[in-house]
């Protein structure tokens, strides 16, 4: 019987020929905490009474969500982190580093084959990557700090077939939103998505990464994608060595196949409270925001900021209006400086933070007011996820959001986009 | 091992940040700082009106969102004794096993807010009492069943020297 991506790596990882429903105690090859969930990880390591990790080349914590620290509770933990370090010896990314799931594949610890678990839920990201990835809890990283296992259901999966190419204007972010629209917050619940098509094909590895990013918001635990050669080099090009394609068998089993035509997808956009919650922009355009978030680890990375700035780029941002950029990481910053795209941002007005998780999770940088609405490039709407559960927030790609900073109000960005 | 309390209803695609607000999960590792909020966002009492040993009652999708274990253990902390949902998400069902707050997917649709429950865990069976009703919940996996017995993941590394899964 024909075997899905995930199928396979869990196969390769566990010694044991595994399906769809089967559970397995699996082999990990990289595991990933961040300030949020390793403080806690790292008091269930102590409770398992194991002196020393399994192997510390596999082991990477990173200080994303609230670096700087606003406060002495948040310091405490964050020293917590980095005595673990000293004390393990693992690979710790202190503040201004960036997102934990840009620093993952940037710094070449993710590629094709691997299976990888970390305790944020948005480590599906690198699914982008080939790689079998997966959020878990503190307690179940503490165990694979440990073992260097963890046990696995396999899950089944659904494969979303993605014909025609997107039209301009239109991006990973809003093809993203319109699948979570259609499949529902749940719809992929214990289940895996594998993308695929010609749209997906067309895309770079950073707006790849955009779509993998949010297959949790749709229930999933992981979504990959088949490798290709635009893979291969940028896998090189990020000091990952090894090469170890995993392709679905043409017989494989899926659990159900969706096919969507992109190539005439307008701009979306997800609306307060919850992320499947989707509308075509042209149903949600003039609402009035008072705060534009360009940044995190769905958008925050270098290809992102560029299109932003393009539409930025001589303009200013509407005087009602405070726009927030986060890059990604240290080195999208760095790049992004050397290119002219930071002081684009900066002179349409941008107040620009530490690289890293930003305003996203409501711990400090950018916590919107009562009543106000906020547009941001984000993977997340919930209420009192920015930090106050009488604000509103809108989700889109980050053309949509420029174009939105500029007009102070939900604005469709394709009438500023040539291609 | 049977529980006996009241239920307390919510909703469908109850997400970890409703269960607890990201504003206090980073902030501490003193879980009973962190139940206090727990669930605030949706109903500002909650705390305050739980008695121990009662239950959250939910719909679909319960603890959809962030990987937080600091969504469990603050249920926990709160003293409710489980959750009942017709689906939770997949990284919270894990958790709430790891760390030892018992999970019981069943059809919820019937049970109202106030409602008295007995919940039987090992036979996965939930009698609602105000309306003299049974329902039959959906089995733990066996691996999570040994976990929970063990008390939580921590307790089943620490007791087995790493994992001993195997029947
Ligand atoms: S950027 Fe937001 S969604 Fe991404 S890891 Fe940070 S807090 Fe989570």
């Amino acid at each position: 019987m024909g075997k899905t991506i995930v199928e396979k790596i869990l196969s390769a990882h566990s010694g044991q020929d595994a399906s769809a429903g089967d559970i397995v105690l699996a082999e990990v090859d990289q595991i990933m905490g961040q300030d949020g969930t390793s403080p806690l990880a790292i008091k269930a390591f102590r409770e398992m009474e194991v002196e020393r990790v399994y192997d510390p080349t596999k082991i990477a914590m990173v200080i994303d969500h609230s670096a700087p620290s606003p406060n002495e509770g948040v310091s405490a933990l964050h020293n917590l982190m980095r005595e673990f370090k000293k004390e393990q010896g693992i690979t710790l990314y202190d503040i201004g580093e960036g997102v934990c799931h840009q620093l993952m594949p940037e710094r070449g610890h993710v590629g094709t084959g691997d299976l990888v678990v970390g305790a944020d839920s948005h480590t599906c990201t690198y699914g982008a990557l080939n790689a079998f990835s997966t959020g878990v809890g503190s307690t179940d990283l503490a165990a694979a700090m440990a073992t260097g296992k963890l046990w696995f259901k396999v899950p089944p999966t659904i494969r979303f077939e993605l014909k025609g190419i997107l039209p301009a204007g239109a991006f990973a972010k809003d093809l993203i939103l319109f699948l979570i629209g259609q499949v529902t917050a749940d719809g992929a619940t214990y289940k895996a998505a594998e993308y695929a098509g010609e749209a997906i094909s067309a895309l770079s590895i950073d707006a790849r990464m955009t779509i993998a990013n949010m297959a949790i918001e749709m229930g999933a635990k992981a979504g990959l994608m088949e490798p290709d050669e635009k893979l291969r080099e940028w896998l090189v090009a990020h000091g990952y060595t090894k090469w170890n394609p995993v392709y679905p068998d043409p017989d494989a089993v899926y659990e159900k196949v969706l096919e969507y035509d992109v190539s005439e997808l307008e701009p979306q956009v997800a609306k307060p409270h919850t992320v499947d919650n989707v509308s075509p922009i042209s149903e949600v355009a003039g609402t009035p925001i008072q705060q534009a978030v360009i940044g995190t680890c769905t958008n925050g990375r270098l290809e992102d900021l560029r299109i932003a700035a393009s539409i930025l780029k001589g303009r200013k941002v509407h005087p009602e209006v405070r726009l927030i950029v986060a890059p990604a990481s240290r080195r999208v910053f760095l790049e992004a400086m050397a290119d002219g795209t930071i002081s684009a941002l900066v002179e349409a007005g941008a107040a620009v933070v530490t690289p890293g998780c930003g305003p996203c999770v409501g711990t400090h940088n950018g916590v919107p007011s009562d009543g106000e609405n906020v547009i941001s490039t984000a993977n997340r709407n919930f209420k009192g996820r920015m930090g106050n559960s009488n604000a509103y927030i809108y989700l889109a790609s980050p053309a949509t959001v420029a174009a939105s900073a500029l007009a102070g109000e939900i604005t469709d960005p394709r009438p500023y986009i040539t291609r | 091992m049977i529980l006996r309390g009241r239920a307390h209803r919510f909703g469908d695609d109850v997400n970890t940040d409703y269960i607890i607000s990201g504003k206090y999960k980073f902030k501490t590792l003193d879980m009973k700082e962190l139940a206090m909020h727990v669930m605030e966002d949706l109903d500002p009492d909650f705390y305050n009106k739980v008695r121990p040993g009662d239950f959250i009652v939910a719909g679909r999708n319960f603890g959809c969102g962030s990987s937080r274990e600091q969504a469990p253990l603050a249920i926990k902390y709160a003293d409710i004794a489980a959750v009942l949902a017709s689906s939770f998400a997949r990284i919270f069902y894990r958790n709430a096993i790891n760390t030892g707050l018992p999970v019981v997917e069943v059809d919820t649709s019937r049970i109202e807010d106030g409602d008295e429950l007995e919940v039987d865990l090992s036979k996965g069976k939930v009698v609602n009492i105000t309306r003299d009703e049974e329902i039959t919940a959906k089995p733990l996996p066996s691996v999570m069943i040994k976990i929970l017995n063990d008390g939580g993941l921590a307790n089943h590394i620490k007791k087995n020297k790493g994992f001993a899964l195997e029947d």
